[in-house]
């Protein structure tokens, strides 16, 4: 919307003072088309009430589907109930003291942290060398883009189940093939390596789409001037891309880490459950996974709900690292 | 007022007097009916649910599919607290504890006498009946759909390996060496595999041998009970199955049925699991002739007593208004008729649930043409239960479980030796017992 015009019964626009963009957004100076982020102006509501009317569904939904489950979470954590809801005792920090202290937790913990980092350096090593590859100038571009973005849009489930009807031991396609070349026998029943690896490898592969989109966006920003005096100096391909390509690269690439991470720790519940449901034994219970086993199938909803807890403490320390670190760790 | 408007006015009036009277008078009764029967099982539920339907107007019973045993009990749950629960709900054995505490349950011996049925209950199988009883001989939930594991055979690969296809193996000792035989002569890639393992290899396995699975009569007489999973008989019979790996006499395929495809395309030439798996087999074994028999016995000092029943009953629970219950006795009566037991046998492989099912069975000559389907009732049957074998009765059983299978899983993937697993599992099974016990001193 320009500066200066659209006047209507309810809202007014201000000409934007000097650009408050940059100050906020480090991309404002590399992305100048969006000026509507960089030079936003601001909306002057006529009605004092209005603002508020207009948010209101939006927090409405919030505080119902947000606050409320997670305040709930926060009181089922202090407490031990029954089942059905019929004993309930407070226990203060008791959930919380039980969780650190038991073997099975702390498994889950090493679980988590092996599967975040599996899936965090699949996931952008591989989407990094598909985007370097879809960036070149050949016949079928877009449709080799579309094809690497596509498996982003199906649902984490589905996909699991898809691996699963791959890589099952008894009925899968990956075992009938392997069975002619070697004895070895793919069972991830018994083999807890397999199956973390497994896991790992469907969970990268659902988020691939969405790295993949941030470095082609990332890759067409770089100047073609830098890398052709590059190649003027001497540089080898190898040499260009870890010389100036990556480097170019790495605002994109730790924000991905970031939401990479975020990933891992809290959207793979449905691919986990999908194939291996946390097994064999505990070899792919991951964090998210525990709590809810504890919570739905076992009932125990004051651990559960102390497992819910100590997830958010861990999204806020993220949360945190985002923001802080977002205008820093960057090189220009 | 002009002709127009009385007209309106008329139709208007015999509008509302018919949607107020007609609701009084023709309206069945409807009570809600929550399984965790899929696939075939449901098809076959569904048909005795349309069955009841039909035979009468005045109740109106709807089954929901709500997946599997543990996900129905936690809906069922939620349900609960949210006051919106089903009349009726499908609990599996494990979670019977959970539900005779909860507070929450109509006994079923109460509200059949409530709506004046006479039920004669000596009619039900007596592992059936004690399982789900209290001390006192009280019924608190119906038995509908149970089962007990059974040994199945490939008898083609028998014959292929040149063993007599009507003589399954008997003893654990015949099993292990039917398997030699054929995995030598190539008739099969592995010799058995099995299904729900804590329930077929521990908790079944130990009351065939007249042995208990945890003190207190397994926990029927207190509170304070605990398991006895760690002695010599199961660690020996676990170390057994975790050793059998390395000659693929055992091949461990997952928990509950996932192992069932390794029998179903040859791959394993026996399969301990549910005798309601016969069903499924049915449907889809066609490139080779399979039999039944009971499970394995070690034989020497233990005596054969019964295994144990799994599967599931049908609970009422409280908290519904009260015409609505005439629906759910009705239902029930109906379900537990001979004629309908024995159909939904037939169906699936589910034991009948009374003698008089039973008898019934053999009067059709059904059972003489089909004598696999003897096998899980004669073994249900083999001797009167003792207060060993009688059942389980174990607080969080559902997550116990789960943690001896976790703990089976470790073994099997030699995380651990076959002690220190069934150790851990037990210090671990102990802990939520004494968690469940806390919550109800």
């Amino acid at each position: 919307m320009p500066p200066g015009r659209g006047r209507s019964a309810l809202v007014a626009w201000e000409a934007p003072g000097p650009p408050a963009g940059p100050l906020l957004n480090p991309l404002c100076t590399d992305l100048a088309v969006f000026w509507e982020v960089c030079r936003v102006g601001r909306a002057v509501f006529k009605n004092r009430w209005l603002p508020y009317a207009l948010v209101l569904p939006q927090i409405l939904i919030t505080l119902v589907f947000f606050f409320w489950p997670a305040f709930q979470s926060l009181r089922l954590s202090v407490l031990r109930v029954s089942p059905f809801g019929d004993r309930v005792f407070f226990v203060g920090l008791r959930n919380f003291q039980q969780l650190l202290a038991s073997t099975e937790y702390l498994i889950s913990v090493v679980n988590t942290v092996v599967f975040t980092l599996g899936v965090t350096l699949v996931t952008l090593i591989v989407s990094l060398v598909a985007a370097l590859l879809a960036n070149q100038k050949i016949g079928g571009q877009s449709l080799y883009r579309t094809a690497l973005l596509v498996p982003y849009g199906i649902a984490p489930p589905v996909a699991g189940v898809v691996w699963l009807f791959l890589f099952h031991p008894a009925y899968g396609i990956v075992q009938y093939a392997l069975s002619f070349f070697t004895d070895w026998e793919l069972n991830w029943y018994v083999n807890g390596a397999v199956a973390m690896t497994l896991v790992i490898l469907t969970s990268a592969w659902t988020h691939l789409g969405y790295d993949i989109a941030f470095y082609l966006a990332g890759l067409k920003l770089i100047p073609q001037e830098l890398l052709e005096a590059a190649s003027v100096d001497g540089a080898t391909p190898l040499q260009r891309l870890f010389y100036v390509t990556l480097p170019l690269l790495s605002p994109i690439t730790f924000f991905l880490v970031v939401m990479n991470m975020i990933y891992a720790l809290f959207d793979t519940f449905g691919v986990i459950h999908a194939i291996t449901r946390g097994g064999p034994g505990t070899a792919t219970e991951t964090l998210v996974y525990k709590a809810y086993k504890d919570g739905f199938l076992a009932m125990n909803l004051g651990s559960s709900s102390a497992q819910s807890v100590i997830l958010m403490l861990l999204a806020v320390v993220f949360t945190w690292l985002q923001f802080r670190f977002t205008e820093r760790r960057v090189s220009y | 007022m002009g002709w127009y408007r009385r007209l309106m006015l008329r139709i208007a009036l015999t509008v509302a007097v018919a949607l107020v009277a007609a609701p009084a008078g023709a309206q069945p009764i409807e009570a809600q009916f929550w399984h965790a029967m899929g696939g075939r099982l449901g098809e076959v539920v569904q048909e005795l649910v349309d069955r009841f339907n039909e035979s009468q107007d005045q109740y109106r019973i709807t089954a929901v599919f709500r997946g599997n045993y543990a996900e129905t009990m936690t809906a069922a749950i939620a349900a609960y607290r949210a006051r919106n629960h089903p009349h009726i709900v499908q609990v599996f054995e494990v979670g019977t504890q959970t539900m005779l505490m909860s507070g929450a349950v109509y006994p079923v011996y109460q509200l059949m006498a409530d709506q004046g049925y006479q039920i004669d209950w000596d009619d039900f199988v007596p592992p059936v009946l004690s399982y789900y009883s209290t001390a006192e001989g009280n019924l608190y939930s119906m038995p509908f759909n149970s089962s007990t594991p059974i040994l199945y055979y490939n008898k083609t690969a028998f014959a292929q390996a040149g063993l007599d296809p009507e003589r399954p193996p008997q003893t654990w000792q015949e099993v292990e060496e039917f398997s030699r035989k054929l995995l030598a002569a190539g008739a099969a890639e592995c010799g058995f595999t099995i299904g729900w393992p804590s329930w077929t290899m521990i908790e079944s396995t130990r009351a065939w041998h007249g042995l208990p699975f945890a003190t207190y009569e397994n926990g029927y007489t207190s509170l304070d009970t605990e398991l006895l999973i760690n002695d010599a008989f199961t660690v020996d019979h676990i170390a057994r199955l975790a050793a059998w790996q390395g000659e693929r006499i055992f091949r461990y395929g997952g928990r509950g049925g996932d192992a069932e495809p390794l029998f179903i395309n040859g791959q394993c030439a026996m399969m301990i699991q549910s005798s309601a798996a016969q069903g499924g087999f049915r449907n889809a074994i066609n490139r080779f002739e399979w039999g039944t028999a009971m499970l394995p016995h070690y034989g020497g000092e233990y005596p054969k007593v019964n295994s144990l029943i799994g599967g599931a009953t049908l609970w009422v629970l409280a908290g519904k208004p009260e015409r609505e219950y005439a629906a759910v006795a009705a239902f029930l009566k109906f379900l537990s008729e001979p004629e309908q037991q024995a159909y939904w046998h037939k169906e699936t492989g589910y034991v009948p649930i009374s003698r008089s099912a039973q008898a019934l069975l053999e009067e059709e000559g059904y059972l003489d043409a089909n004598p696999d389907q003897r096998t899980a009732y004669s073994q249900l049957t083999y001797s009167p239960p003792r207060p060993e074998t009688r059942g389980l009765r174990l607080g969080n059983f559902v997550q116990i479980r789960d943690v001896i299978e976790e703990e089976l899983e470790n073994i099997f993937r030699g995380q651990k030796n076959a002690k220190q697993g069934l150790d851990d599992a037990v210090r671990r099974s102990n802990q939520l017992l004494r968690e469940f016990a806390a919550l109800y001193q």
